[in-house]
C-alpha cells in the first residue's frame, strides 16, 4: 500500500479518524484535567466532535468508493446514517449532562465512552466485511455495556450491565460462528466475494451461515425472539443511557443488517425473506402485546421499541429499493419521537429524585402543559396516529411491503399498530384525565427544549418529509 | 510420514486435553490441560510452517493467560461441585437440544462444498521466499490495518470499562509520590543517635 493509496482510503474514513482521534485527545484531556472542572467541559467537546463528525460524514467526504481492499465502503447509505447516528447521539449527550451532574456520576469517561461507541456504530454502517463488521459491532458493544454499569453504586444498573454483557457475548457468539460457516463456504470474508460466491450458486451451509448471522445481528437490534434483555436493561440502566440505546445503535444495526442481506445475500432473497419476516412478526407482536400491562415507563419503552424494530425489520423483508428508503425515513422519524419522549422521562423529576412509573404523569397536562402537550404530540407520533409524522413513518414501511406482494406481512403491521396504540393512548389518557399531586421540579434547560422541539416536530416535520422522502429516494437507488 | 504422525499426535492430544478441561473435577487441572491444549496447537502451527505463530501463542497463552487463569482459579473460593450440581437436572433437555443441533450440524458438513476460492487461499497460506514474520506484518499492517487500528480501539474501550467500573479513590490510602521521594534530602531521612550498649533508642 502506497502513501498514495492510503490517503486516499483515509479521505473515505474523516468520520470515523475524526471521532476515534477526538476521543483520544478527550481522554487525554480528562486525565491531566482536575476531574471536577473538566467533566463538563468534556461533555461539551464531545457534543462538539459528534456534531463534527456529522457534518464531516454529510459535507466533508467529497467520493464514494470502498477502502482497504473493499472491507470498507462509503456510499449514499453510510453517509445518511453516519449524519443521523452522530447527530442523535449528540442531543443524546445533552440530554445526559443535566442527568450526571444532579447523579454525581460526572466522570469525564461517560462521554469518551460515548464517542468511542459512536466510532463504532460508523464502522459498522460502512462495514463491507465481515471482520469489519464484527469489529463495528464489538467496539460499540463494549462501550454500551460499560454505559448500562455506569452508575456502578446502583444495584439496578450493575444488573442491567451484566445481564447486557453476558446475553450480548452469547450474541457474538452466535455471530460470529454464521460468519465462520459464511467464510468457510464462500472462502473469503469480503462481501463482494460472498455475494459472487452466493450467486454462482446457493448452498446449505451458506443459508445456514447466514442464519447464524441474522440472529446474531436480531440480539443487537432487540427483534423478538431475541428481545429478553431489552425491558431490564432499558430499565436499569441511567435513563440518558437508555435514551441513547434506544435511538443510535438501533438505526446503526439495522442499516447493517440490511446492507449484509441485500449486498451479499441480495441474490438469495428467497431464503432469509421467511426468517426476517417471522421475527418481524414476532416482534411486533412482543412490543404490541408486551407493553400493555408495563407501569415503568422505561419498560414500555423497552418494549415500544422491540414493536417498532418489528417495523423496521418488515422495511428490510420487503428487499427493495423503497424498502430501504422506507427503513430510513422510518427510522429517522422513530429517532426523533424517541429522543424526544426520553427528555420527556427526565424531566420526571421530584424533590426527592427522579420517578418513573406511567402513573407518575397523572395530570401532567393541568400541572405542565408544555410538557403535556409534548409528550402527547410524541406518544401519537410513536405510535403512528395520524397525522403525525410517524404515522408517515409506518406508512412508507407498509407501503413498501405491499409492493413487494407480502400483503399478510403487511395486514399484520397494520393489526399489531392498533394493538400498539393502545398503550400510547394510555399514556396520553393518564396525562390529560387522571389527577395526582405529584410536582415536577423545573426541569434542565436542554431537557426542556429537547422535549418541546421533538414534540413540535412530531407535527413541523411534515413538509420536511417531503423532502426526506427524496433524499432517502436518492439514497435507496444507489444500493441495489 | 514423519510429519503425519506428528500432526495426528498434536491434534489428538489437543482434542483430549480440550476434553479433560471441561470434564476435570478439579478446575487447577483443567487449567493445566487447558495449557497442554495450547502447547498441541502451537506444534501444529509448527507443522504448517508457521513457527512464529506457533512462539506466540506459547508466549502468549501459556505464559501469560493461562498462568493468570491458574491465578485467579487458585485464589477464587469458588466451590465448582456446587456449580454443577444442577448439571444432572438439566441433561435431558440439555442433550436433546445438543443432539439436534449436532444432527443439523451433520447435515450441513455432508452437503459441504468449499467454493473454489477457499481452496487457493488456503494454498496461499504460507507465501514464498518470506519469513513468517514479514509474512504477518504485510498482512497486519498493511492489508488488514483497519481491522487492526479498530482492534486496537476494541481494547481501549474494554481498558477504560474496566477501569471505570472498578476503580475506587479509597480516602487514606497511601499512595507513591515520586515528587516527594526525590525531594527527599539526608537531613529529614537520617538522624544520629549515640547508643549505649545494650539500651537501643528506647522511643
Amino acid at each position: 500500500m502506497t502513501a498514495d493509496m492510503l490517503s486516499q482510503d483515509l479521505s473515505l474514513l474523516i468520520p470515523e479518524l475524526v471521532l476515534a482521534g477526538g476521543a483520544l485527545a478527550l481522554l487525554m484531556l480528562g486525565v491531566f484535567l482536575r476531574e471536577d472542572k473538566a467533566s463538563g467541559l468534556i461533555q461539551w467537546l464531545t457534543i462538539g466532535l459528534l456534531v463534527a463528525a456529522g457534518l464531516a460524514a454529510l459535507f466533508l467526504v467529497s467520493g464514494e468508493g470502498t477502502a482497504f481492499n473493499d472491507s470498507f465502503v462509503f456510499d449514499s447509505l453510510a453517509r445518511f446514517s453516519k449524519t443521523a447516528i452522530a447527530l442523535v447521539a449528540a442531543i443524546a449527550m445533552l440530554l445526559a449532562m443535566p442527568y450526571l451532574k444532579t447523579e454525581n456520576l460526572g466522570k469525564i469517561e461517560y462521554p469518551v465512552l460515548v464517542a468511542l461507541a459512536v466510532t463504532g456504530m460508523v464502522m459498522m454502517v460502512s462495514a463491507n466485511d465481515l471482520i469489519a463488521m464484527y469489529m463495528g459491532i464489538e467496539l460499540q458493544s463494549l462501550a454500551l455495556y460499560v454505559l448500562a454499569a455506569f452508575n456502578r453504586d446502583s444495584l439496578r444498573a450493575s444488573e442491567a450491565g451484566l445481564k447486557y454483557f453476558v446475553l450480548g457475548a452469547l450474541s457474538s457468539g452466535l455471530l460470529l460462528y454464521g460468519a465462520s460457516l459464511v467464510y468457510g463456504f464462500a472462502g473469503s470474508t469480503g462481501f463482494y466475494d460472498i455475494a459472487l460466491a452466493v450467486e454462482s450458486g446457493s448452498n446449505v451451509g451458506l443459508t445456514v451461515g447466514l442464519v447464524f448471522v441474522i440472529c446474531g445481528l436480531a440480539f443487537k437490534v432487540s427483534a423478538a425472539p431475541f428481545h429478553m434483555w431489552t425491558p431490564d436493561v432499558y430499565e436499569g440502566a441511567p435513563t440518558p443511557v437508555t435514551a441513547f440505546f434506544a435511538t443510535a445503535p438501533k438505526f446503526a444495526a439495522i442499516v447493517l443488517l440490511a446492507r449484509v442481506l441485500m449486498e451479499p445475500f441480495g441474490a438469495v432473497v428467497d431464503q432469509w425473506r421467511d426468517v426476517i419476516w417471522m421475527i418481524a412478526v414476532l416482534s411486533m407482536g412482543v412490543g404490541a402485546f408486551g407493553a400493555l400491562t408495563q407501569q415503568n415507563i422505561k419498560r414500555l419503552m423497552a418494549y415500544s421499541s422491540i414493536g417498532n424494530m418489528g417495523y423496521a425489520l418488515v422495511a428490510v423483508a420487503a428487499a427493495s429499493q423503497t424498502g430501504l428508503w422506507a427503513l430510513l425515513v422510518f427510522m429517522s422519524l422513530y429517532m426523533v419521537g424517541v429522543i424526544g419522549s426520553f427528555a420527556g422521562i427526565l424531566s420526571m423529576r421530584t424533590r426527592e429524585g427522579m420517578v418513573e412509573q406511567v402513573s407518575d404523569l397523572a395530570g401532567l397536562a393541568q400541572r405542565n402543559p408544555g410538557l403535556g402537550w409534548s409528550m402527547t404530540a410524541l406518544m401519537f407520533s410513536i405510535g403512528g396516529l395520524p397525522f403525525m409524522v410517524g404515522f408517515f413513518g409506518k406508512f412508507f414501511v407498509v407501503y413498501a411491503a405491499v409492493q413487494a406482494d407480502m400483503m399478510i406481512l403487511a395486514v399484520l403491521a397494520v393489526l399489531f399498530s392498533v394493538v400498539g396504540a393502545a398503550y400510547y393512548l394510555r399514556i396520553v389518557k393518564v396525562i390529560w384525565f387522571d389527577s395526582s399531586d405529584i410536582e415536577f421540579v423545573p426541569s434542565a434547560v436542554s431537557t426542556y427544549w429537547v422535549a418541546r422541539i421533538a414534540g413540535l416536530a412530531t407535527i413541523l416535520l411534515l413538509p420536511v418529509l417531503g423532502w426526506l422522502v427524496f433524499r432517502a429516494y436518492s439514497v435507496g437507488l444507489s444500493l441495489l | 510420514m514423519l510429519a503425519n504422525l506428528a500432526f495426528w499426535a498434536f491434534s489428538g492430544v489437543a482434542i483430549l486435553s480440550a476434553l479433560m478441561v471441561v470434564i476435570a473435577r478439579n478446575p487447577v487441572r483443567s487449567v493445566l490441560f487447558l495449557i497442554l491444549a495450547f502447547f498441541s496447537a502451537a506444534g501444529l502451527f509448527v507443522l504448517l510452517g508457521a513457527e512464529f505463530l506457533a512462539m506466540l501463542l506459547i508466549v502468549v497463552y501459556v505464559g501469560a493467560v493461562a498462568v493468570l487463569f491458574l491465578f485467579v482459579v487458585m485464589m477464587l473460593d469458588v466451590d465448582f461441585t456446587e456449580l454443577k450440581q444442577g448439571f444432572l437436572s438439566y441433561l435431558p433437555l440439555g442433550g436433546l437440544v445438543a443432539l439436534i443441533l449436532a444432527v443439523e450440524l451433520g447435515m450441513i458438513g455432508m452437503t459441504w462444498q468449499a467454493s473454489d476460492q477457499a481452496m487457493a487461499l488456503r494454498d496461499a497460506a504460507i507465501p514464498e521466499g518470506m519469513t513468517n514474520v514479514e509474512a504477518l506484518g504485510l498482512v497486519i499492517y498493511d492489508q488488514y490495518v483497519y481491522f487492526f487500528q479498530a482492534a486496537g480501539l476494541v481494547l481501549l474501550v474494554a481498558m477504560i470499562g474496566a477501569i471505570v467500573l472498578t476503580l475506587r479513590h479509597k480516602p487514606g490510602v497511601r499512595r507513591q509520590s515520586v515528587s516527594a521521594q526525590v525531594g527527599r534530602d539526608r537531613k529529614d531521612a537520617i538522624s544520629m543517635h549515640d547508643i549505649k550498649p545494650g539500651q537501643g533508642i528506647g522511643e
